[in-house]
């Protein structure tokens, strides 16, 4: 019984840093309906240059965390500014070839700036310290997590449903002409959403990096948190997250129950299983195509 | 421009003599290619050869038929997998293992075809991308296959031992299935894809079967990526799991993608470009002048180890650049180059 609660435990743990990265992609996706799979390595760059102002110039943690914020923040306007403004009668497949091409970029750029070696971040808190309750262990970098996940779904979800920025984010999704005719800037608007994006992602990445740390190390989050905000029908915040959270802990069942190997894929089964009864996720409205 | 009168103009391989010509031409000047080369160019042909043959068969899926893949990986895998284990385990000679492990590919993508009749674009993409990284995984497991440590890749033993003896075997087999592939492509079933691709509801009101095409064009692709994995597994002598990447399949699409979506001259030199790329950035340190610059720079600011990571960056920068200034990739700059000189110069 303790294995199971320990393992149901484990699998909040890393169902928060899927739920992060999911929030990440469905604010875009929301807004301009772009799959983002450059959202890992937006916020792997963020990770390092945290990691950078900590060790070599010997920051303090709460200005170098403030400081990648705010590059975070940077990055993914800038992102939008640069590269997904100036897209020609952009379609699905030429986002996702945009997205991984920017993926590509900061990959490469990190791993010739730091090597592909595995680096330590120092963090406030002690990765492996923890305490036990029952019998159960938890890691307190793990509580960290789960209260980031929350705090950021709640946040967001607020921001969304009765922020004025909120309605102008939804607005431009559901019709960006008629968004601009009643006033809303709708280039601001891609590009705060774009920032914020990038700052949730990068809040994955800085929970990950005390733990492990290389310059792939957000693709297995980055494709599950994708994954799990696909489940979740790429619209809905909560919906993301509860999805993450899902899997987080089918993934860990699995791991102890049936087999250890397979673990990393189970999340991809579900999705397809989901994906076939449910074609556009567990929380969205059927999707109707018009003619 | 090009005026079609009936049918048979619409359907017929080759518009003129002088494409006839260019094509003889080129076909004569593959087959006399390893005599004049050395070795490592032959090596650089072959694998070109091999990618684009996965280019073709990509973009029959990605720019005929309109649907996206990221797992092509997996089916290669597939193909050479397949091919390297039923020769070995099952003792089948060389030309009945290679299509029949690429007929198990196209099993596999009748299989993932089955949820592309249900989902679209994001959707489709993150359950074709879970395929690639599923099947990778599965394979890195099972015994039979040689699990993590990999699998020694036979002798081909059809009198081929050379790597020049292997190449006109691959570079007939190359021009065979591009051949097919632009046949099919005229025919009713590459008219349907095209029509699925521009119009899926419409299609299916016209009288097409959507259920049959889709699952068939994922086969057939899948099919061509098998056949390619096969000869790959030859290529490079050993096999394992960690050589299908994700990167891989995001490699196949690159190309499509940076050749022109729906062409076959397309797939052909955004493969040869991509690889040439892929091998030259390899080393780059030995470029001249550029990798003396880069090497100062690395040693300065960035880190000398990570060097050769150069190359994703450089990628990934083609890949943003087609996609923001030319969509239709390298094809639909050959497409404007020849509108303007038609009319040169009034």
């Amino acid at each position: 019984m303790i294995d199971f609660i320990q393992m149901i435990v484990s699998g909040v743990a890393s169902g928060s840093i899927y739920a992060l990265m999911g929030l990440a992609m469905v604010i875009i996706y929301k807004t301009s309906e772009v799959p983002n799979f450059a959202q890992g390595e937006m916020a792997l760059i963020s990770s390092y240059i945290a990691m950078m102002l900590l060790t070599t110039m010997n920051m303090s943690a709460s200005m170098a965390f403030f400081l990648s914020f705010v590059f975070a923040a940077i990055l993914g306007a800038f992102l939008e500014f640069a590269i997904f403004r100036r897209a020609k009668e952009p379609n699905v497949l030429g986002m996702i070839v945009i997205t991984i091409g920017i993926e590509m970029i900061l990959l490469g750029f990190v791993s010739w700036k730091f090597g592909a070696e595995q680096k330590v971040m120092p963090f406030p808190i002690d990765p492996y310290d923890g305490f036990i309750i029952g019998g159960i262990y938890i890691s307190k970098l793990d509580t960290l997590t789960l209260v980031c996940a929350l705090f950021f779904m709640a946040v967001l979800y607020l921001f969304f449903k009765f922020s004025k920025l909120g309605l102008a984010m939804k607005a431009t999704q559901q019709n960006s002409v008629a968004a601009q005719i009643v006033g809303i800037r709708t280039n601001m608007i891609m590009m705060v959403t774009w920032g914020i994006s990038s700052l949730v992602g990068a809040t994955a990445g800085f929970l990950i990096a005390p733990t492990l740390m290389h310059p792939f190390m957000m693709w297995d989050p980055m494709l599950k948190g994708f994954a799990a905000a696909v489940m979740g029908g790429m619209t809905s915040l909560p919906g993301a997250v509860i999805a993450a959270y899902l899997l987080g802990v089918i993934e860990n069942l699995f791991g102890g129950y049936v087999s250890i190997e397979f673990k990393t894929v189970v999340a991809f089964v579900c999705i397809v299983i989901v994906l076939c009864i449910r074609p556009s996720g567990l929380f969205a409205r059927h999707y109707v195509k018009k003619v | 421009m090009d005026m079609k009168k009936n049918y048979f103009e619409d359907v017929q391989l080759f518009t003129s003599p002088v494409v006839v010509f260019w094509f003889a031409f080129l076909i004569g000047g593959l087959y006399l290619l390893p005599f004049v080369v050395s070795n490592y160019y032959i090596y650089v042909a072959n694998y070109i050869a091999i990618n684009i043959i996965v280019a073709a068969g990509l973009n029959l899926l990605v720019g005929y038929a309109g649907q996206i893949s990221l797992g092509h990986a997996g089916f290669f895998a597939i193909g050479a997998y397949g091919t390297t284990v039923l020769m070995v385990k099952a003792g089948w000679p060389f030309f009945f293992a290679l299509p029949g492990a690429a007929l198990v590919a196209a099993g596999f993508g009748f299989i993932l075809g089955m949820p592309s009749l249900r989902l679209e674009g994001t959707y489709l993409a993150i359950a074709t991308l879970g395929f690639g990284l599923t099947i990778t995984k599965v394979i890195g497991r099972i015994e039979l296959f040689g699990g993590r440590d990999g699998i020694h890749v036979p002798d081909i033993s059809i009198g081929i031992d050379t790597d020049k003896e292997f190449y006109f075997l691959l570079i007939t087999m190359t021009i065979f299935l591009l051949l097919l592939m632009r046949n099919l492509i005229k025919t009713r079933m590459g008219r349907a894809f095209i029509a699925i691709r521009d119009a899926d509801i419409a299609a299916e009101t016209m009288g097409i079967n959507i259920v049959f095409y889709k699952t068939v064009a994922f086969a057939i692709s899948a099919f061509y990526a098998g056949i390619a994995g096969g000869m790959y597994a030859f290529v490079i002598k050993f096999i394992e799991p960690e050589n299908f990447t994700l990167l891989m399949s995001i490699l196949f699409l690159a190309m499509v993608v940076v050749g022109g979506l729906g062409s076959m001259m397309g797939s052909i030199t955004g493969a040869t470009l991509l690889c040439l790329l892929d091998l030259k950035l390899r080393k780059i340190l030995d470029i001249p002048y550029i990798g003396e610059w880069l090497r100062g720079l690395s040693e300065n600011w960035f880190s000398i180890t990570g060097v050769s990571n150069i190359q994703y960056i450089v990628f990934g920068s083609i890949m943003i650049c087609i996609m923001v200034f030319e969509p239709l990739g390298i094809y639909g700059i050959w497409i404007r180059t020849k509108k303007y000189w038609r009319t040169w110069p009034f």
